[in-house]
């Protein structure tokens, strides 16, 4: 069943940024921008976590849930380290996913050929 | 500018404008692949908890994972035949922000380590770090201030 909800509901989202990229052309860049800023306010708002809660990786894997984690970071780090916290608490929790990118992106950016223009 | 120019500037327009694909196959197709990339999520999910995981840490796993799936189909130029299918399926998803910082990374190394890889590995990345940094910092502050005044409960 969670496998199912999941699916049925990251399609979801996926499919209405569809829509809304389909609308108003905005660019990759932009919405990606979006998600993660809607995230983090939907989070900070109460919404997002329980909304993972109950639909796993549909609600955590896009970029959406990334805005979640960054609000987790800073809560959390306000929480138990106050003002110096909440500078630190965004990257802390996104790191993993942050420094990931960078590396696996810098050597695929050695090993890896840029496409020939056909 | 006359206005014949301006007539056929606004048609080219209107026919940019204009989808040429069905909008209810794209969202379709988006929420297939999307879909599917979240069920794999998911699946990835189970597995890491359980071998006694915390939920954070899974779900760290689970990232690093799928962005360095993404990265090793960018390397192979197939993610590109796939985010042309899947659309917003695959854009939405962690895979689009791993794919925005490998693709030009690879497409830029001729230019250099520093102003080919180094700059170009942050053109879409960089700005979706900087505001989620920035919005959620500014999120912290109201909470912040909301547990300093009292409003919301204790720690």
């Amino acid at each position: 069943m969670e496998y199912v909800i999941a699916f049925l509901v990251g399609g979801a989202i996926c499919a209405v940024v569809q829509l809304l990229m389909d609308k108003t052309k905005l660019m990759p860049g932009r919405i990606m921008v979006l998600l993660v800023v809607t995230g983090a306010v939907l989070g900070s708002i109460g919404i997002y976590e329980p909304f993972t809660e109950w639909a796993g990786a549909g609600a955590s894997v896009p970029l959406l849930g990334f805005g979640n984690v960054l609000w987790k970071g800073v809560k959390k780090g306000v929480e138990t380290e106050g003002l110096l916290g909440l500078i630190k608490g965004g990257l802390s929790a996104s790191s993993a996913g942050i420094s990931a990118a960078l590396i696996f992106g810098y050597l695929a950016s050695i090993f890896s050929k840029p496409k020939m223009k056909k | 500018m006359n206005t014949e120019q301006q007539k056929k500037i606004y048609q080219q327009y209107i026919k940019e404008v204009t989808p040429s694909h069905n909008i209810w196959m794209n969202m379709l197709k988006a929420f297939f692949v999307g879909g599917l990339i979240c069920l794999i999520g998911q699946i990835l999910m189970h597995w890491f908890l359980s071998m006694n995981m915390s939920k954070e840490e899974a779900g760290s796993w689970v990232s690093v994972c799928l962005i360095g799936a993404s990265i090793l189909l960018t390397s192979f130029h197939l993610f590109g035949s796939i985010a042309k299918f899947g659309g917003a399926g695959v854009l939405v998803p962690i895979t689009g922000f791993a794919n925005s910082v490998a693709a030009p990374a690879i497409e830029y190394k001729k230019e250099g380590q520093v102003f080919g890889i180094g700059v170009n590995i942050f053109t879409i990345s960089g700005p979706v770090i900087l505001y989620g940094i920035f919005s959620s910092w500014v999120l912290g502050i109201l909470y912040y201030v909301l547990q300093m005044t009292g409003i919301m409960g204790g720690m």
